[in-house]
């Protein structure tokens, strides 16, 4: 499937009249200079309200007849520099940002569900997705139906009528999966229903789902783009593609709100309508707004993306290269290695290489796993992926432990399995450590 | 006949600041409606809003008169805002070309969702400008800031210190 069926899609951002490069929109796109101050970085707008021109204009905003702040729950200058620059970055319309990835995901479902609705998510998820997808979501009467979604006839088969949208990773979190996102996306719009990608690992400097076909975007922002291990984030990017009246499926947002006094937020903001929800309905009802400075702190790591990214990218092509051959590794789950079955699909979809975390599985299984993520010096032990510094982790010690065994080897994190993020670190000293780090529990395996 | 699947930030900010004067064709009286939204918020921005509307002509719509049709308001008028389908829009257009050196018209916009080529090409023939398929609502809080305090992408790159708003 050729990319230029859908670039159409993407809205671009321009610079008297040209379009923008991306690390152009990295450190420009949302943060055109303050106009009462000029500050060239953009403010931190640490407050809670605004004041009122009067109360005319109060009830303009109430009845989000014009842009405009009333409260940080819903909206904050700060955040909204964030969200139209995480917008431009993935060639959407809008974007809502939120208290972390988690909210984000609840943004995207709130509009298009509701009680005993379903929706289709591939089984190889992060595993705090899978809990809430499986566990939580069931508590508002939303079922999610887990397939493979390599295999589009079990993905097809698996839509109902009550089926309200299809949920991936564009690259999956731990287990290296690259998902096929234009198939997948002509066999959501053929139900009538919007594709959602999680594009958390990849980033936009990898992949904008929504030039494939994706219609949402989310993201833990947690991860590569604030970057710097500082502030848990999350973002819901709308393509503006998706056409919410055609299918009759999703009154939240062609139908009357009974919140807003029968206000049609499809017929009232066209394209913009999602984002609008997002934040009119999505924050005001979950209350999952993020912090005017996590906002900030995520501003300031997207400038620097595309250069860490490049350097991730790099260091983590040679740390799959160098356990690929060692002694105590059975296996390495890398997209960037030639004989990874997922080479090819990160090729296609993955521009610049197949990013910097993957897994590994080590020789004896669930208790060598965890003596080895105890043995690290330098790596860090702990549950965060795309931090500048590199990480370890057991997944199924951690993040899968709420799973049973099936669900976990399903999800790629078997007892065996390590997961890596690649940080920035000087590459000699990542490949030492993990080398000293494998062979003292090799040796400490021996002597018992 | 122009381009008409993208504008330039240039020709509508050009549109935006020329005109003082609109007519707006399909406005309602209820305030949850689309074009009482954009009504009230060009209002706020300092044009001056007509309404056209058959069935509300003689009521008052945030302080306006409504009119039946383009020909019964007094006085001049730069742009005709249509917030009718595409197809009842090629009527709309018709009468505007009738009643443009009368009226001093000089635009006509079609809002979101609603384009006719046909009536298009005839509006420019009689030396009109044509928008179609945009809410000046949106371009007018795209072009100055205040559309991305909601989170939307304004698609707009700059180190030039913006006037907000007004």
């Amino acid at each position: 499937m050729s990319k230029d069926k859908f670039s159409d899609r993407l809205h671009l951002a321009k610079i008297d009249g040209k379009s923008a490069g991306f690390e152009t929109l990295l450190l420009h796109a949302g943060t055109a200079p303050d106009p009462m101050t000029g500050a060239r970085q953009f403010p931190i707008y640490q407050t809670t309200s605004y004041v009122f021109e009067s109360a005319e204009h109060a009830a303009t905003l109430f009845n989000l007849q014009a842009p405009g702040f009333i409260y940080s729950r819903l909206t904050n200058p700060t955040v909204a520099a964030l969200e139209e620059r995480l917008a431009t970055l993935e060639g959407g319309r809008g974007s809502t940002f939120c208290a972390s990835g988690h909210a984000a995901q609840m943004l995207a479902f709130l509009p298009l569900m509701k009680p005993g609705d379903n929706f289709i998510a591939s089984r190889c998820l992060y595993g705090g997705s899978i809990t809430q997808f499986g566990v939580t979501f069931k508590k508002f009467g939303w079922e999610c139906t887990f397939v493979d979604i390599s295999d589009h006839d079990a993905v097809s088969k698996a839509i109902t009528p009550s089926t309200k949208a299809i949920f991936c990773e564009s690259l999956s979190n731990p287990s290296g999966i690259v998902a096929d996102i234009a198939p997948l996306a002509e066999i959501a719009h053929k139900a009538g229903i919007p594709l959602i990608v999680d594009n958390t690992i990849a980033t936009p400097y990898l992949c904008r789902p929504i030039e494939y076909g994706a219609d949402i975007v989310v993201h833990s922002t947690t991860k590569f783009l604030s970057g710097h291990g500082q502030a848990v984030g999350g973002v819901m990017v709308d393509s503006g593609r998706f056409d919410w009246t055609i299918s009759g499926k999703f009154p939240g947002l062609a139908g009357p709100d009974p919140a807003y006094h029968g206000l049609n937020f499809h017929e009232t903001f066209g394209d913009l309508a999602l984002t609008v929800h997002g934040h009119a309905v999505g924050l005001r009802d979950l209350g999952a707004a993020a912090s005017p400075m996590n906002a900030w702190l995520t501003l300031l790591g997207t400038e620097t993306l595309a250069v860490r990214m490049e350097r991730h990218i790099a260091n983590a092509q040679k740390v799959a290269e160098f356990l690929s051959t060692h002694p105590q590794v059975s296996w390495v789950s890398y997209a960037g290695l030639p004989d990874s079955p997922y080479h090819n699909l990160a090729k296609q979809y993955l521009r610049k290489g197949a990013g910097s975390i993957f897994t590994f599985g080590v020789k004896g299984g669930y208790h060598v796993g965890v003596r080895l993520v105890e043995s690290c010096e330098l790596i860090s032990h702990l549950a965060n992926v795309g931090d500048t510094r590199s990480l370890i982790l057991h997944p199924a010690s951690t993040t899968h432990r709420q799973l049973t065994a099936e669900e976990r080897t399903a999800a790629g994190a078997g007892d065996d399995v390590i997961r890596l993020s690649i940080g920035l670190e000087t590459l000699e000293d990542i490949l030492t450590d993990l080398d000293r780090a494998l062979t003292r529990t090799a040796t400490k395996k021996a002597a018992e | 006949m122009a381009n008409h699947d993208s504008y330039t930030n240039d020709e509508l900010r050009d549109i935006l600041s020329m005109v003082k004067t609109i007519a707006m064709v399909g406005a309602s009286a209820n305030w949850n409606r689309p074009s009482y939204f954009v009504m009230k918020y060009l209002q706020a921005k300092g044009y001056r809003v007509i309404p056209v509307n058959p069935s509300a002509a003689g009521q008052d719509i945030l302080g306006e008169t409504c009119y039946a049709n383009l020909a019964d308001i007094p006085g001049q008028f730069d742009m005709v805002d249509i917030f009718r389908n595409s197809e009842a829009a090629a009527g709309i257009v018709d009468e505007a070309i009738q009643l443009k050196s009368q009226k001093e018209i000089k635009v006509i916009w079609m809002q979101l969702t609603v384009r006719n080529d046909a009536a298009a090409r005839r509006a420019e023939a009689a030396g009109m400008r044509v928008v179609m398929d945009r809410c000046p609502k949106i371009e007018y809080s795209r072009l100055y800031g205040e559309l991305s305090w909601g989170g939307i992408n304004s698609g707009i790159i700059t180190s030039q210190r913006r006037k907000r708003g007004s």
